[in-house]
């Protein structure tokens, strides 16, 4: 197992975050997650992972359709255990593309805000929002067993957003969206984190979630392996070099100004010719270096880190061999 | 417990009530148990046809008693019994086939009260089906005598009680089979294995120790129906199964109403254990 990194998740109290406390949970002999601490602040939080690595087994953990081997954990204050206060503030739309039979978009919606004790009226007017604010207004009089992919996953999105949850656990949530109803649900997600809301989000798609996310959580076979915020996270690899590119009009006399510094590791003139791909131990002193050159006659445009993204983190603690797509 | 919890409850239960007695009722997958139910009514209607058709008189007590054969032998042990079966062992795991229990467990909702509704939900669409084809079977199998005899044997004579009793044992029946595999519902992951171990338990209940025979749900509706069917005779004639009508020590009325109320509570209770302890786990299915 790789050492596990942390990028500072934690900052307020149990009663606004989700804590896990040693949680494991085993089937049988097969391990879901192990020994899992964790303590997730509102925003938007990815867990990224291969599939298998217990991204989902964490999700029905916080949501109480499975319990933990050992540890505790705690949604808000709330135990998973205690549906009735759990779900008032909790929506889940899990990865099961199944439905109850027979019903319409909107009976699903209604017959399950009417679990919660809300009367007709209420109960039929939240669920014409929740399934506007899904784009699924023209279909919701229609059976689902006739629904699209893509539509199935909204309604699906719908049901767990429509009784205003500040809590929303999403498994998957863009699987069979085509891109224009996927860059809508993004959308969708920024403005309830806007809103405050916690979201969690599964994903195996890494550059996915790398756009949306205010904090990443690692998964390798069944443990944490890095939790925080992607570029904190980053930071704490000692072992791989940071890599930045600089975009500059001379990036030959660049290269050879930086490289005899001793936490330079490689200065490496890019493919188009026009910049220089740096790798250094020390990124605080190299960006002063930066500063000096600039000042020295060498035009920089910009300079952005190159391997800060989600992708190259999960590279370096899991391995490229098991590197999602 | 303060009353916006019990008011909430109720909602709750009203709610999960008006969704499953739906399904149940209306599903295509159980339209085996209308079949089941109603086959009954069928029979008594060709035989009163036949008599009619053939000019044949009748005897009142002659027909009260193949009546009374029909109810034991067919409608409780088979009909309603594997009517149960499909309708309240199916009440949890036909949602775990469909992979949608899940939308249940993510509701506000206690897993007691979840329970309590679908149970509620069953035993309705049971009693419902179940109570209507007795009725039917009432109103065919006298069909064929004139309407003097018909409203002597009703209004003076032992017609109305028979019929009262025969809609109770039926309800009984619902909630004590209900239960029964409701729990098994809740247990077993293939239904063949407990149906198949309830049925044959059912079946030599006659022949068990005293203590035994009480923990059965047969045991308590045979001792109320307002009808003993002659097992003597058929014992008599050598039939190897007459033992099954067989009621060698019945309950009086009471033990037999609260011991069955008594057992469908314990299967009830153990079903709650149970689901409050299940997890979402469609893979192992």
């Amino acid at each position: 197992m790789t050492e596990r990194v942390s990028g500072n998740m934690n900052v307020a109290g149990p009663q606004t975050r989700i804590v896990f406390e040693e949680v494991s949970k085993f089937y049988g002999e097969v391990l879901g997650v192990n020994r899992v601490n964790l303590s997730i602040p509102p925003g938007i939080t990815s867990l990224v992972g291969p599939n298998g690595s217990g991204k989902t087994t964490l999700m029905n953990l916080m949501t109480g359709l499975v319990r933990p081997s050992r540890g505790r954990i705690s949604v808000l204050g709330m135990a998973p255990d205690d549906p009735e206060r759990l779900f008032r503030v909790v929506g889940y739309c899990t990865q099961f593309d199944s439905f109850p039979r027979g019903l319409t978009g909107y009976d699903f919606i209604y017959s399950y805000l009417r679990l919660f004790g809300y009367p007709h009226a209420q109960s039929s007017e939240m669920a014409v929002r929740a399934i506007d604010r899904v784009s699924l207004a023209d279909a919701a009089g229609r059976k689902i067993a006739g629904y699209s992919k893509g539509m199935r996953q909204r309604i699906k999105l719908a049901q767990a957003i429509c009784h205003n949850p500040t809590v929303l656990v999403l498994d998957e949530p863009l699987n069979g969206l085509d891109p224009l109803i996927r860059a809508e649900t993004i959308a969708l997600f920024r403005t309830l984190a806007a809103e405050g809301l916690h979201l969690i989000i599964s994903s195996h798609v890494l550059h996915e979630v790398d756009v949306i996310s205010d904090q990443v959580v690692l998964l390798s076979n069944g443990y944490v392996v890095a939790e925080g915020k992607i570029q904190g996270v980053r930071d704490e690899i000692q072992e791989h070099p940071m890599q930045v590119l600089i975009r500059c009009d001379k990036p030959g006399e660049l290269a050879s100004q930086v490289f005899h510094e001793d936490y330079v590791v490689e200065a490496r003139i890019h493919n188009d010719r026009q910049g220089v791909l740096v790798k250094t131990r020390d990124a605080d002193r190299f960006y002063l270096l930066l500063n000096r050159i600039a000042q020295n006659g060498i035009e920089i445009e910009s300079v952005a880190p190159a391997d800060d993204d989600v992708l190259s983190v999960y590279e370096y603690l899991i391995g490229t061999e098991e590197s999602t797509k | 417990m303060n009353e916006p919890r019990w008011a909430l409850w109720r909602a709750q239960l009203r709610a999960i009530i008006r969704l499953e007695t739906k399904k149940t009722l209306f599903s295509r997958r159980g339209i085996w148990i209308y079949f089941l139910a109603f086959a009954p009514v069928l029979i008594f209607l060709f035989h009163s046809l036949y008599l009619m058709k053939t000019g044949q008189a009748g005897d009142i007590a002659e027909e009260t008693h193949i009546f009374a054969g029909v109810f034991q032998l067919f409608f409780l042990r088979l009909a309603i019994f594997f009517g149960c079966v499909g309708i309240f062992m199916n009440l949890f795991r036909g949602e775990v086939l469909d992979k949608s229990l899940h939308y249940y467990f993510l509701a506000p909702v206690r897993r007691p009260v979840l329970l309590a509704g679908k149970f509620i939900s069953g035993l309705l669409a049971a009693s419902a089906i179940f109570g209507t084809s007795v009725l039917l079977q009432f109103a065919v199998v006298y069909w064929h005598f004139d309407s003097n005899t018909r409203q002597e044997y009703f209004l003076h004579g032992h017609g109305l009680a028979h019929l009262a009793a025969y809609l109770g044992v039926t309800l009984l029946a619902c909630l004590g089979y209900g239960a029964v595999f409701l729990a098994a519902g809740v247990m077993f992951r293939n239904p063949l294995l407990p149906t198949a171990a309830v049925l044959v338990w059912e079946a030599i209940n006659a022949i068990l120790p005293a203590a035994l025979q009480r923990i059965s749900v047969i045991f308590y509706l045979k001792s109320l129906c307002p009808v003993l069917i002659p097992t003597e005779v058929s014992l008599d004639q050598g039939n190897p199964l007459g033992f099954i009508a067989m009621n060698p020590s019945p309950a009086s009325t009471l033990t037999a109403i609260f011991g069955l109320l008594a057992l469908s509570l314990v299967a009830i209770a153990f079903s709650s254990r149970q689901l409050r302890r299940m997890e979402i786990d469609y893979g192992a299915e």
